[in-house]
């Protein structure tokens, strides 16, 4: 009786160790993943949950939130004025920039490419705006356009052209903003010329033996290779479009500071001219910080992140007929 | 169809001293297999892309047919290439690849179609045209690339070590596949290897390069039988020729105690040494003859390769002899090696070029 208690209480003695040890491990893992997940939740999740609950309130961050259940969405959907020309401009700005940009940082990734001489020099000088803040280059890009004092404007009178008034005129301001988008395109050029280099040198020799000009070898071999850095690019531009605030804020301000050459702050002022620069982030913070209208801000936030997910997955999903991975097997 | 011609040709990459290709005179006749072959370094590359436009030719020139195509760009020049690591277009069909060259040249969908599968019947790929070339097994895709090549029909065929990424079965097999496509097309072709016995087998003449410079262009057999100098006595055959350089006396060379009596045309200049080369197949395990020491037996069959190592006026010199394999002897066994004085290549010392007898 004692050999055989014994013999049965080896195996759970093992059983026990062996679970003792996987807890261990387990939470060295979590131990590990703890800055991660703490950082993740307290800035990223709990904003998350909390804006989705918002979103059915009534709150002005003074008294507490208030529920009322989808009024915010309905206000959202059917009344509010403004919220239409936002999406105007924000897809506007969406349709126009991220093709420029792209079109134009892989333009000059590809003469970086072909560079013999200069290359260091010319990457650094097309790659320097990206490291500029957004709001200096911003302030910068107003100053250089000012329609009377500018030295855009100067030089064009000089020429014998009379300049618009860009970012005073609600026609010209977003193509302001287009300009500066593409003066700060380097982190994409940057990415496009990697994948450029990256393309075998043998393919293209290749295509050159089969009779392909310049122009052939660059749509069935520079393009097709590279194809996943297009998506990428494309998916980020429009993240990025939908998210577009900075550039149209400090631009705003400050073009309608130097119309009006005083500091009045009851003028409203963002979308300045005329809403031409009201994009819908614009539109979401004067909701929330200038309004305090937190709920209906936080139901304006719900909704782009909604869109935002839906456009990726859509572009992601039509890419699979025109993105080619190498060593992918479909 | 055409003759390809080199004229002097060179080619001095920037930055260096010695020419990769060293003023390069070679005639390829006209549905003629010209394989160059040379090891690492030899130029054989680099003359092929310079045909095929992709290197430029520094001084002399490149005829294809009448046209000196020096300084043409590589599509004008109606050629097609095989490249080693087949450069295929991954993200395109194995139908699209190989219906490249003819979409570029804008050839009608119908017609292209057509072409396409008459290639892919003649290679054996019909039922992978819808695949893409990451689905394939290398010696597929060597196919595609192959198939590619030819749905044109080009004057000239470029082939740049085609088949080295392939295991030696697969090789073997397209090695035959290569030369019955060829005789079939009867396209003027240029084929590069290092491997020599591709070059032997493939090549209706075999061009042998060293250091950028042509030692040799002839059939197989002449380059086998009469090499015109060391260094291509050496280069071909397998093992390689035992070449041992000898004391002459009395008009006779004295190879290991073994003396080998030499015409009159050799002692006449006065030489006191001299470069015997003997094939394996000529060195014979005999009961008299240059003593030596088996290192190592090499069974290849019917035959064995014994290596052997033995002193040579003073020196350790390793000796090749081919030997039946049942009657082989074994590793560290003492023999007599003899050579068949008949059949033994005479080299000048000083220039290396062969001796006629």
């Amino acid at each position: 009786m004692a050999s055989s208690a014994a013999a049965t209480a080896q195996p759970l003695d093992r059983t026990r160790a062996r679970r003792r040890a996987a807890w261990r491990r387990r939470r060295l893992v979590l131990l590990l993943m703890a800055p991660w997940l703490i950082g993740f939740s307290a800035f990223f999740g709990y904003p998350l949950v909390m804006s989705v609950y918002l979103s059915f309130t009534h709150y002005d961050l003074l008294s507490s939130p208030k529920w009322i259940g989808t009024a915010n969405y309905r206000y959202l959907f059917t009344q509010d004025p403004q919220v239409g020309e936002a999406v105007k401009n924000t897809l506007w700005i969406i349709a126009v920039m991220v093709p420029l940009q792209v079109v134009f940082a892989f333009g000059v990734a590809l003469m970086l490419a072909r560079a013999r001489r200069g290359v260091g020099f010319f990457r650094t000088i097309f790659y320097l705006p990206a490291l500029a803040p957004p709001v200096a280059a911003t302030l910068a890009f107003v100053y250089i356009l000012n329609p009377a004092t500018g030295p855009v404007n100067v030089l064009l009178k000089h020429l014998g052209i009379d300049g618009p008034l860009w970012f005073q005129s609600p026609s010209w301001s977003k193509p302001s903003l287009v300009l500066l988008g593409l003066w700060g395109v380097g982190n994409i050029m940057i990415i496009f010329l990697a994948a450029i280099l990256d393309v075998p040198r043998h393919l293209y020799e290749s295509a050159e033996l089969d009779g392909a000009g310049p122009l052939q070898r660059l749509r069935w071999v520079t393009l097709p290779t590279i194809s996943p850095v297009i998506l990428f690019s494309v998916v980020i531009g429009v993240i990025a479009g939908l998210q577009y605030f900075t550039q149209a804020y400090v631009a705003a301000n400050v073009a309608s500071g130097q119309a009006s050459q005083a500091g009045d702050q009851t003028v409203n002022n963002l979308g300045y001219p005329e809403a031409s620069t009201l994009f819908y982030p614009v539109e979401l913070y004067q909701h929330g910080f200038r309004y305090f209208n937190m709920g209906y801000a936080s139901a304006m936030s719900v909704l782009l992140l909604v869109v935002a997910f839906t456009i990726t997955v859509l572009i992601i999903r039509n890419s699979r007929r025109w993105v080619h991975y190498v060593g992918a097997a479909k | 169809m055409a003759e390809v011609r080199y004229v002097q040709a060179t080619r001095l990459y920037p930055g260096t001293d010695a020419p990769a290709v060293d003023a390069l005179d070679l005639d390829v006749h006209d549905g003629e297999f010209m394989v160059l072959v040379g090891p690492s370094g030899s130029g054989k590359t680099t003359a092929l892309r310079m045909l095929a436009g992709l290197e430029e030719v520094d001084s002399g020139a490149v005829y294809i047919g009448d046209r000196d195509v020096s300084d043409a760009p590589p599509k004008e020049r109606d050629v097609s290439m095989v490249f080693q690591n087949y450069a295929l277009y991954p993200y395109l069909t194995v139908a699209a690849n190989i219906g490249f060259p003819l979409r570029i040249a804008k050839v009608k969908k119908a017609e292209r179609d057509k072409r396409v599968k008459e290639v892919a019947t003649l290679l054996g790929l019909s039922e992978y045209l819808e695949r893409k070339p990451g689905q394939l097994s290398g010696g597929q895709r060597q196919r595609v690339a192959m198939g590619r090549a030819i749905v044109r029909v080009p004057s000239v065929f470029l082939m740049d070590e085609p088949l080295s990424n392939l295991d030696a079965k697969l090789r073997v097999q397209m090695r035959a596949d290569i030369a019955a496509l060829q005789a079939d097309f009867g396209i003027t072709t240029v084929y590069v290897t290092h491997d020599q016995a591709e070059a032997m087998t493939l090549g209706h003449r075999v061009a042998v390069l060293h250091e950028g410079h042509l030692q040799q262009c002839g059939p197989p057999r002449e380059l086998y039988e009469r090499p015109a100098n060391v260094f291509v006595a050496g280069f071909i055959g397998s093992p390689a020729m035992n070449l041992c350089t000898v004391p002459v006396s009395n008009g006779a060379a004295s190879f290991g105690g073994v003396d080998m009596p030499l015409p009159q045309s050799v002692v006449a200049n006065g030489r006191t040494s001299l470069v015997i080369g003997v094939r394996p197949e000529s060195l014979e395990v005999a009961e008299e003859g240059i003593p030596a020491k088996v290192d190592v037996v090499e069974d290849v069959g019917a035959d064995a390769f014994v290596f052997c190592s033995t002193e040579l006026g003073g020196e350790t010199t390793k000796l090749v002899a081919r030997s039946e394999a049942r009657k082989a002897p074994r590793q560290g066994d003492r023999v007599t090696l003899r050579p068949r004085a008949d059949e033994a290549l005479l080299f000048d010392p000083a220039s290396g070029e062969r001796l006629e007898l």
